[in-house]
């Protein structure tokens, strides 16, 4: 009969030691989630309401709602998007289709784990040094979507090349075999039976988008600007405008006297708008995944 | 007599790329459309090699702004003397040591925090928890690193402010400790996926022949699964590394924001980027301040530069391998 000896207790024992160990370290990145979460909703919970979402901020930004910056954040992702999306899809198509192996290549895939890793405000220099000043574009929303988009490129070049790699090969030969070109097959077969993963990816860059601050700090947000309220074309390509992360900072830091709940019903508007704009590119990925058929 | 079939590890999938597609015939098609073709593949290819661009107009655009500075600065007094007093009225002191120092600081804590949780996590994730449980934590991993560095900014300075207040009885709750908490939380989700890929990459061959030997998973983990994914692991702490330097608004808002080489991790500091977000908007354009912010700019970009090249290099080596 197999007898447990102290040697294979103290395995076991370390066994289940190690596990609750690592346990509680992957507990603890859930814990903050749900704490930081749960408790902003709370301070901010006597503010929120659909006046508070529509309504510009008055009396030196202590009063009234956030309007001015939703709507500023809505054209800074908006245009942002349609500047980096195609070029940041075309990429990833480059790098997955027609790059080789070589030397070239690898310095493309430098170039974009750089961009990637370039601080925001090192962007927001480089915003201000060329489109604001070298381009004569003025602190404008043009300029701050084009530091934006220049950011966020990575994110959409990766989940990309990531959906256009899932497409099997076999799909393409069977395509190039019936006489189609690479561009062809490229618009035929590779772009539609990826485009759910790509999608995915412009989800994910909106809300990258819509929660930064550095770039724009300097290239075309400002700290306070007056809209007509419930005007969706209010703002103007070459106008500045407010902008949610940022009116959470300058309400957070420079303005005197704001009432306690403000802030946080700022923070948890920002919050809840990236959260939301995830958990709708999970559910699709996941929606996605189990339609899979290959 | 049961026919045990040993699974042959397959040679990797070639890249779309490599393969040469057969030539469309010409004949078939109109002169326009094999044009039109033309076009749109060099626009491709111009895609391609814009992230080249971009990061090459980064540094020029930036060293365009900073450079004017650099022959009247003496770069040794810029990087080592601590005196950062850029609006003194007679004479302006641009001393970038302390600034230096405080963004270690709270990096090398951040870290220290972060590397012992993130790779913990990964191996949990990686080795330990079922499947749903595993799908859970990589969304709720996910969900934390989309939360906006203000929002972590803000966080940092009303609540973590207060807790540290009255948990280690401080006067400031803004300071290194609290700025490196917030830097280990946003670090966390990269190290972690990062670092499950790399544990991820071990073949199963290595597991199952820990498993024949009678390893306790603990054991195979320690002895087998780290040593073999230690490159992975080092890659996923120095992109780690590379988001808590390059990181403005959290650090601004929880670090004090107070020039100083700090002796406890209850002193305030501050950092480089920090600085550059601050001062950035009260200075004149073209002002010797202004010039030296975009220097700055410049050394923060050769920081992160040599992190995530160092990175890079590890994980490709790791991938030939």
């Amino acid at each position: 009969m197999f007898v447990e000896t102290p040697f294979v207790r103290k395995k076991h024992r370390r066994e289940i030691l190690a596990k609750c160990v690592f346990g509680a370290m992957a507990l603890a990145m859930v814990i903050p989630l749900v704490l930081i979460i749960g408790y902003l909703v709370f301070k901010a919970a006597p503010l929120l309401s659909w006046d508070f979402l529509t309504s510009n901020p008055t009396n030196g930004m202590r009063k009234g709602g956030i309007w001015s910056a939703l709507l500023g954040t809505i054209y800074l992702v908006v245009i942002s998007l349609c500047i980096s999306a195609p070029i940041g899809v075309l990429a990833a198509v480059y790098l997955n289709e027609y790059a080789r192996e070589n030397w070239f290549t690898r310095i493309v895939n430098l170039a974009v784990v750089n961009l990637a890793g370039v601080p925001s405000i090192v962007h927001a220099l480089f915003g201000l040094g060329a489109f604001v000043l070298f381009a004569g574009m003025g602190r404008s929303i043009l300029a701050a979507s084009l530091t934006l988009a220049i950011m966020t490129m990575p994110v959409i070049i990766a989940s990309t090349r990531e959906a256009l790699a899932s497409v099997p090969v076999s799909f393409r030969e069977a395509c190039w075999n019936v006489g189609a070109s690479r561009w062809q097959t490229i618009k035929a077969v590779v772009l539609p039976n990826s485009i759910s993963g790509i999608l995915t990816g412009v989800i994910l860059q909106v809300s990258r988008t819509a929660g930064e601050t550095a770039p724009i700090m300097f290239t075309g947000a400002v700290f306070y600007r007056n809209i007509a309220e419930g005007n969706l074309f209010a703002y103007g390509i070459k106008d500045q405008c407010m902008a949610l992360s940022m009116h959470l900072y300058t309400v957070t830091t420079q303005v005197t006297n704001a009432p306690d709940a403000l802030p946080y019903a700022i923070a948890v508007v920002l919050l809840g708008t990236v959260l939301l704009v995830n958990a709708t590119a999970i559910v699709f990925r996941v929606y996605l995944r189990s339609r899979k058929k290959w | 007599m049961p026919v045990i079939e040993i699974e042959k590890p397959l040679a990797p999938a070639p890249t779309p790329a490599a393969i040469v597609a057969p030539k469309a015939r010409r004949s078939q098609r109109s002169g326009a459309a094999v044009f039109g073709e033309k076009c749109i593949e060099a626009l491709i290819r111009l895609c391609g090699i814009s992230a080249i661009i971009f990061v090459f107009a980064i540094f020029f655009f930036v060293f365009r702004e900073g450079a004017p500075i650099v022959s009247k600065l003496d770069l040794g007094k810029f990087l080592f003397t601590t005196t950062w007093y850029p609006t003194s009225l007679g004479v302006p002191r641009y001393g970038v040591g302390a600034l230096i120092v405080g963004t270690f600081s709270v990096t090398v804590l951040a870290m220290a925090i972060a590397v012992p949780f993130g790779l913990g996590a990964a191996i949990f994730v990686s080795e330990f928890c079922s499947k749903k449980t595993k799908e859970a934590l990589k969304i709720t991993i996910e969900l934390l690193a989309a939360i906006p560095s203000v929002v972590w900014g803000f966080i940092g300075l009303t609540v973590m402010n207060v807790v540290i207040q009255k948990v280690f009885n401080v006067q400031v709750g803004l300071n290194v400790l609290n700025a490196a908490l917030l830097l280990a939380l946003m670090s966390v989700p990269i190290m972690v996926s990062i670092g499950e890929d790399a544990l991820k990459a071990v073949p199963d061959s290595y597991r199952e022949a820990g498993i024949a030997l009678g390893c306790t998973r603990w054991q195979l983990i320690w002895r087998v699964l780290v040593p073999a994914a230690k490159n992975g692991l080092l890659a996923a702490v120095l992109l780690g590394v590379g988001r808590a330097v390059g990181e403005t608004m959290a650090v601004l808002m929880a670090t004090g924001h107070s020039v100083n080489i700090p002796h406890s991790i209850f002193d305030s500091v501050r950092t480089l980027t920090a600085t550059i977000a601050a001062e950035l908007g009260e200075t004149a354009e073209g002002s010797d301040h202004y010039r030296v912010l975009f220097l700055i700019g410049i050394l923060l970009f050769t920081i992160t530069f040599i992190v995530n090249l160092t990175a890079d290099l590890i994980v490709k080596g790791i991938r030939k391998k």
